[in-house]
């Protein structure tokens, strides 16, 4: 089989975990939701596009690795590395350009997908001139304005309630854009997302609070840090309709999506989802202690739900692309990033002069040490 | 020339906030008890009526929520005025303001602002003790991507709200609760603005400069009255703003009377003064006839009886008794 090959272990069955799916998915049953899911209503175009969405944030992320292994990038770096059904589904169900996206600081994929320039981000986490940031963000700190991508936060769950912030511009104007505000399952414990749930809810705030939950706060596995592991259920006690989806299927993640987003959008509230992922690398690029909270035999169990292979596949299966189609895909997409990556590496450090800009918008703070 | 109205503190700051509001519709209030209650020094009543709740938000007591959901609606392009009941209560939103709001035109390159403003009363009111009277100013003032401001009259509140409101960047609008019901002349002139990092002489004296913000201007006024009967001519600079600072009005007070006595409310060991002092004492070195005095308030938590907490925060006695130490 064709496609991604970087991680050895060959999935013979897609295993779609169940485990987590046992009870009550939502809180409260949107009845449109359930009768599109049968019928295959991708067009070949859409499932190639989203193969190569996938494949890209797969390749881009494995460079950025690199970078950091070769010492180009530094500080902390977090890749999306077996979580990328879950952006490519969401980024895919709102308009682009239009609407807002906040995230914490595993955030490469959402800029990529919003349409940020890919060596702008590469440059960024570099540490280069020519990023996002002007080289003062880093990996964790990627922003595209223009887009709608308003970060790229770093403290887990503080970027919560500037994400509603962005909504309540949205409800104080009578505009009609949605805010998809990502978090972890580590973030879902901080108080200032609870104080956020709360005032969204109370000023009816059209807003996504889309947990990421990859099962691990850093090194802390979920039911060693919640200690009720259905995050979802903590839209309950604001009356804010929440549930627990699948992330690792592309095409039920982009419907589940669409699904959610027009709901928010016709209605103006709040929606919590809790989005079962994995990561499949460690935390950060600094981790290298995964058999610490994992063992390896669980790592190559949920390696058999990556999502990838699962969409090459249904690729096959569809007769979209053939394993000759999906290995041309994945040179050309290989050698994409390369390129990225080459132009970013050569693009300059900052100037020294630059340390003061951009702190104020109409001055720069006292000089010197 | 705008003619001149008499009104409080409190008046002033009102008037300004509802001009502000009337100009621009991306103004609007937010915090706790403002709109209903009408605010609980009440520089918010009657705004609630005059706006509605899509104006003047009254939150829920979550202070580091509403920080980061008025920053975010700063990010989209609003304009919003943050009130704390107490600066004291903005401790629980330092995370906020110190990694987010200020943080935002830098991390984004300069792509999106900030255009927020929070104020609230800071500092001792009276036997509030040790959770409900902090001076936060020098905190604030701490941080690259603040501005802070500490106006000590009516007009000053009143231009200075203005020009906050106006600024593309966070403001820290320090209020003292000694002040919101001073007295004091003020522009009957919505465009009235007074720019920040502007220092006032607000008396001339050759002898001394005693150098402040806020109400301890107040006491300096006062005292230099005082020392006024005893021939020696103090003059008194009202720093107004902490970040960024007027260095050379400061500079050139000191230069021309050869002392200076730096007074403030916060903590004595790491406030604000200290880093004014520090400054005269770097810059000023060869102009200085003494070593630059410094009166702040205790280095205790603030405490309830009257008694001891009058003791706490620095009077005209314990600023006459710092000038008479420099000989």
């Amino acid at each position: 089989m064709g496609g991604y090959t970087a991680f050895s272990v060959v999935a013979p069955e897609s295993q779609s975990s169940t485990r987590f799916f046992t009870s009550i998915i939502t809180l409260e049953e949107v009845p449109v939701a359930k009768q599109a899911e049968k019928k295959n209503t991708e067009s070949p175009a859409e499932l190639e596009q989203y193969y190569r969405d996938m494949l890209f944030i797969r390749h881009f992320e494995e460079k950025c690795n690199l970078a950091y292994r070769q010492g180009k990038a530094g500080g902390y770096m977090h890749v999306y590395i077996g979580m990328e059904a879950l952006a490519v589904g969401w980024l895919s169900s709102i308009k682009k350009g239009y609407d807002n996206v906040i995230t914490a600081y595993r955030d490469h994929a959402h800029a990529l997908l919003l349409g940020t320039n890919p060596v702008a981000v590469m440059a960024e986490v570099m540490g280069r001139k020519a990023g996002t940031a002007g080289g003062k963000g880093g990996s964790m700190h990627i922003y595209d304005p223009k887009n709608g991508f308003y970060g790229g936060w770093g403290i887990v769950g503080g970027h919560i309630p500037l994400g509603a912030g962005l909504a309540f511009a949205s409800r104080y104007r009578g505009d009609n854009k949605v805010t998809l505000n990502f978090l972890g399952d580590g973030a879902a414990n901080q108080g200032v997302v609870y104080e956020t749930l709360n005032m969204a809810a109370l000023y009816d705030l059209p807003c996504i609070f889309i947990i990421e939950n990859n099962e691990f706060a850093m090194g802390t596995r979920l039911e060693y840090h919640a200690a009720d592991t259905e995050l979802w259920k903590r839209a309950i006690p604001f009356g804010i309709k929440g549930e627990r989806i699948d992330g690792m299927d592309v095409l039920q993640m982009r419907k589940d999506a669409q699904r959610i987003v027009d709901w928010v959008r016709k209605e103006g509230k709040p929606y919590l989802v809790e989005v079962m992922t994995y990561r499949f690398a460690g935390h950060g690029a600094a981790d290298n202690d995964r058999q610490l909270y994992r063992t390896r035999e669980e790592e190559e169990e949920n390696l058999k739900r990556d999502p990838i292979n699962r969409l090459e596949r249904i690729l096959i299966e569809r007769n979209v692309a053939n394993e000759e189609k999906l290995e041309a895909i994945e040179a050309e997409i290989l050698d994409m990033v390369e390129k990225i990556y080459a132009e970013a590496d050569a693009s300059p450090h900052p100037d020294v002069e630059e340390v003061y800009d951009n702190i104020y918008s109409d001055m720069t703070p006292e000089k010197g040490h | 020339m705008a003619s001149l109205m008499e009104m409080t503190y409190r008046e002033a700051l009102h008037k300004s906030m509802v001009e502000e509001m009337d100009k621009n519709g991306d103004v609007f209030l937010m915090g706790e008890d403002i709109g209903r209650y009408e605010g609980t020094f009440k520089v918010t009543r009657g705004l609630f009526s005059k706006y509605s709740h899509r104006r003047v938000i009254d939150t829920p007591i979550t202070e580091a929520g509403f920080a980061g959901i008025a920053t975010g609606a700063a990010m989209a392009g609003l304009r919003p005025i943050v009130e704390f009941m107490t600066m004291s209560f903005s401790i629980l939103a330092l995370d906020q303001i110190i990694n987010h709001t200020a943080k935002v035109h830098y991390m984004t390159n300069g792509e999106v602002k900030c255009p927020i403003v929070f104020r609230g009363p800071g500092g001792a009111a009276k036997q509030l003790s040790a959770q409900h009277s902090h001076s936060m100013e020098g905190w604030y003032a701490h941080v690259p991507g603040l501005k802070v401001v500490c106006p000590a009259t009516p007009s000053d509140v009143y231009g200075m709200l203005k020009t906050a409101v106006a600024d593309d960047n966070p403001v820290i609008l320090y209020e003292n609760p000694g002040l919101y019901a001073l007295k004091g002349m003020v522009p009957d002139d919505p465009n009235y603005s007074i720019p920040f990092g502007k220092a006032q002489i607000l008396r001339e004296g050759k002898d001394i400069s005693l150098i402040g913000y806020s109400r301890m201007t107040h006491i300096n006024l006062a005292v230099a009255e005082l020392l006024e009967k005893d021939g020696i001519h103090a003059e008194v600079v009202d720093v107004r703003s902490l970040l960024p600072l007027d260095t050379e009005t400061i500079y050139a007070s000191v230069r021309k009377t050869h002392r200076a006595v730096v007074v403030y409310e916060d903590w004595r060991s790491g406030g604000f003064g200290a880093e004014i002092a520090a400054r005269i004492g770097e810059d000023c070195f060869d102009d200085l006839d003494a070593p630059v005095g410094r009166v702040g308030g205790l280095n205790v938590p603030m405490p309830y009886s009257r008694t001891l907490e009058l003791q706490c925060i620095p009077d005209e006695k314990d600023v006459i008794a710092a000038v008479r130490k420099l000989g």
